[in-house]
C-alpha cells in the first residue's frame, strides 16, 4: 500500500520534470509518427495483407512497437536517477523501498498514454479505423498499456544493472529491433522463410499485435494470420506473457535498485 | 543520559581502502558531537553508515536503541539526514521539493505544504520558493537541502558538512538554527572542516583521520592538549630580540622560542592577561616598541594541526 501511495507521489515529481522539460516527450512521439508515415506511404504499396487495408493492419503494429521501445526511457530514467543526490533523500526517508521503481514506471505508464493518443489521431489522419464496439476497442487499448507497463520492468531492471546512463540507453533499445521486426508487425509472418516465420509466430510481440487487431477488427484473413497454438490464442498468449514479465522483473528491478543504490 | 546514537567498531572498506576502520561513538540525548577530519578522513563513510544509506563491513549501530541494519525503515522515522551533496530535485521548485519530502512522510497535503512555506521561510529561501532549484545558487541549495532534513522535525539529526559553501552571514544564521534546535532537544551529530564551528557548536569532538579516531574529548580538553596560553611578541626588527628576551623571559613557564623569520618572540605563560601587563610595562621601561604584541590561546586547529600533521583546510575545494 505504501508502495503505491509513494509511488505516485514520485511519479508526480517524473511528470513535473516531463512538463518543464518535454523534450523527451516530444522526441518519443516523433518517431512514431514518422513510422506511421513511412509504413503508410513508402513501404505500403510493397505490402499487403488479405482481407484487410495495409494502413489499418499496420497500426497495431506501429502501436506495439511504439510501446516497446518506449519502455527504454524507464531504464534510461532509473539510471539518471540514480547518478542525482534526490536518490539519497528517498533513502533516508521511510519510505517503500520499491516506490522509486513503482513512481518511475507509473509516470512512463502516463507518458506512454499521451504518445499513443497522439499516434492513434495520427493513424485515424492517414486512414487507420477499428471495426469494433467500443469495449474491445478500449479493451484493445487496455491490452497495450499492460504490455507497455510489464515491458518498463524489464527496462528498470536493464537501467538499474549498468553503471551509466548512456549504457542504459543503448542497452534497452537494442535488443528491441529483432524482437520487433522478427514479428507480424509489419508484415504477414506466413510470407517468411519457414524457421523465422515459427520465431515470429511464437514472439509475443506478434501476440500482442494479433490480440490487438482482433479487437479492433483489423485482422487479416487465412495463413496471413499466423499459425500455431499462439497465434490462434494471441490474447491468452499477451497476457501469460505479461504475467510471466511482471512476476519476474519486479522483484529483480527491486534487487537491482537496493545494489545500485548502495553501491 | 540514555545514548541517542551508539556506534561500535565500524568499518568500511571499498577494495583495499579502508574508508573507515574502527570507529566507536556514542551521542547521548540532547548533545552535539562533531566529527571533524581533514579530506577523505571517513567523515561521509561514517555518515552514510549511520544514517542507514550504506552498510558497515563490520560493526553496529543503534540509534535510539533501535538496530539500524536489522531495521532501517524504524530509524529512518527518527532521524533527518543532510549529506555532504545537497539531495534536491533540480527540476522541482524549492517549495514542490519539501511538500514532496512532507508527502513521503505521510503528513497529509495541507500539512506538508504548511511546513514546506514554515521552512522556506526559516531558511530565508522564500522569495525563491516557487523557482525550479537548478536555479538555485549552492548556497541556497545547500539551505534547501537542509530544511529537507528537517521536514518531519526529526529528533535526530545528522548533517555532513552543513556549512560548506555557505556565505559568513548564512554560516552563522545557520549556526543559529542549529543551536535553537539543540535547545529544543534535538541530538546532533555532524561532520566539519571548520575548527570554529565544531568549537561554537560541538559539546564533544572526535577527531579522524583515515577512518580511526586520533583523538576525543570537549574542545577545551582537546585544546589543552596541545598546551596551555603563550605571549608572543613581533618584533620591527630582529635587533631587538635579545633586549625582547631579557625584558620578558622571566615571566614565561617553560622556554621561549624565537621565530626568526617572523622577528616574533613566543613565551609560554600560565595567565595570559597577567603576562601580557607585566610585559607591556618592562618593555615600555626598556624602551622596546613592539610591532604587535598579543596573548595566543590555542585554537581547534592547532589541535588539528598537532593530531594529523596538515592543516584542517588543506586541499579544500570549496572556501567561503
Ligand atoms: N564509493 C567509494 N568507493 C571507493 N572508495 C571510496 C568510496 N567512498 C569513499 N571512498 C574512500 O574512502 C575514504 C573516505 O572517504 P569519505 O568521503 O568518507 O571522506 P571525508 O572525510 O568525508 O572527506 P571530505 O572531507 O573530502 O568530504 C576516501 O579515501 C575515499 O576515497
Ligand atoms: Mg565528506
Amino acid at each position: 500500500m505504501d508502495a503505491i501511495i509513494d509511488g505516485w507521489v514520485v511519479a508526480k515529481r517524473n511528470l513535473i520534470k516531463i512538463k518543464r522539460v518535454p523534450d523527451l516527450l516530444i522526441f518519443s512521439t516523433i518517431q512514431p509518427i514518422m513510422f506511421v508515415l513511412l509504413f503508410a506511404y513508402v513501404f505500403g504499396g510493397a505490402i499487403s495483407a488479405p482481407g484487410v487495408n495495409y494502413r489499418e493492419f499496420l497500426m497495431a503494429g506501429i502501436f506495439t512497437q511504439t510501446v516497446a521501445f518506449g519502455s527504454s526511457i524507464t531504464g534510461m530514467g532509473l539510471a539518471e536517477d540514480m547518478t542525482k543526490g534526490i536518490i539519497d533523500r528517498f533513502r533516508s526517508l521511510p519510505m517503500s523501498r520499491a516506490a522509486v521503481l513503482v513512481g518511475r514506471t507509473t509516470s512512463d505508464l502516463i507518458n506512454n498514454v499521451l504518445v499513443v493518443v497522439i499516434m492513434a489521431i495520427c493513424g485515424l489522419i492517414v486512414g487507420w479505423r477499428t471495426h469494433t464496439n467500443a469495449l474491445d476497442v478500449a479493451a484493445g487499448f487496455g491490452l497495450l498499456f499492460l504490455f507497455g507497463y510489464a515491458m518498463s520492468w524489464i527496462s528498470a531492471t536493464i537501467g538499474l544493472s549498468v553503471r551509466s546512463v548512456e549504457v542504459a540507453q543503448s542497452a534497452g533499445f537494442i535488443w528491441m529491433f529483432p524482437l520487433t521486426f522478427l514479428s507480424n508487425a509489419f508484415v504477414p509472418t506466413d510470407t517468411l522463410p519457414t524457421f523465422l516465420q515459427y520465431v515470429a509466430d511464437w514472439n509475443p510481440i506478434s501476440a500482442i499485435v494479433a490480440a490487438l487487431r482482433d479487437l479492433w477488427g483489423n485482422a487479416p484473413t487465412g495463413a496471413a494470420r499466423g499459425s500455431g497454438w499462439s497465434m490462434e490464442n494471441p490474447g491468452l498468449y499477451s497476457m501469460i506473457t505479461i504475467a510471466v514479465i511482471l512476476v519476474v522483473f519486479v522483484p529483480l528491478s527491486i534487487r537491482a535498485y537496493r545494489r545500485a543504490a548502495s553501491r | 543520559m540514555a545514548d541517542a546514537i551508539v556506534a561500535r567498531g565500524l568499518v568500511k572498506t571499498y577494495g583495499s581502502v579502508r574508508a573507515v576502520d574502527g570507529l566507536d561513538l556514542n551521542v547521548p540525548e540532547g548533545t552535539v558531537l562533531g566529527l571533524l577530519g581533514p579530506n577523505g578522513a571517513g567523515k561521509t563513510t561514517t555518515v552514510r553508515m549511520l544514517t542507514t544509506l550504506i552498510t558497515p563491513t563490520a560493526g553496529q549501530i543503534t540509534v535510539r536503541g533501535v538496530d539500524v541494519l536489522a531495521h532501517p525503515n524504524e530509524v529512518r522515522r527518527v532521524i533527518g539526514v543532510s549529506g555532504q551533496y545537497a539531495a534536491v530535485d533540480e527540476h522541482l521548485t524549492g517549495h514542490e521539493n519539501l511538500e514532496m519530502v512532507g508527502r513521503l512522510y505521510h503528513l497529509g497535503k495541507k500539512r506538508a505544504r504548511a511546513r514546506a512555506r514554515e521552512l522556506l521561510e526559516r531558511f530565508d529561501l522564500t522569495d525563491a520558493a516557487d523557482r525550479p532549484s537548478k536555479t538555485y545558487s549552492g548556497g541556497m541549495r545547500r539551505r534547501l537541502d537542509l530544511a529537507g532534513a528537517l521536514v518531519a522535525a526529526p529528533p535526530i539529526l545528522f548533517l555532513d558538512e552543513p556549512t560548506t559553501g555557505l556565505d559568513p552571514r548564512s554560516r552563522i544564521g545557520m549556526w543559529d538554527v542549529l543551536n535553537e534546535l539543540v535547545r529544543e532537544g534535538t541530538t546532533l551529530l555532524l561532520t566539519t572542516q571548520y575548527l570554529e564551528e565544531a568549537d561554537e557548536l560541538a559539546e564533544d569532538i572526535i577527531v579522524i583521520d583515515h577512518g580511526r579516531a586520533i583523538a576525543r574529548g570537549t574542545p577545551d580538553q582537546l585544546k589543552q592538549q596541545v598546551g596551555g596560553e603563550r605571549l608572543e611578541i613581533t618584533l620591527h626588527s630582529k635587533a631587538d630580540a635579545s633586549a625582547v628576551v631579557s625584558a620578558v623571559a622571566a615571566l614565561g613557564l617553560a622556554d621561549y622560542t624565537i621565530d626568526d623569520a617572523a622577528h616574533r618572540v613566543v613565551v609560554p605563560v600560565a595567565d595570559g592577561t597577567e603576562a601580557l601587563f607585566e610585559a607591556v610595562r618592562r618593555l615600555d621601561a626598556a624602551k622596546i616598541k613592539p610591532a604587535d604584541i598579543g596573548v595566543h590561546r590555542p585554537t581547534l586547529d592547532d589541535v588539528f594541526l598537532k593530531l594529523t600533521g596538515r592543516p584542517a583546510e588543506d586541499e579544500t575545494e570549496e572556501e567561503p
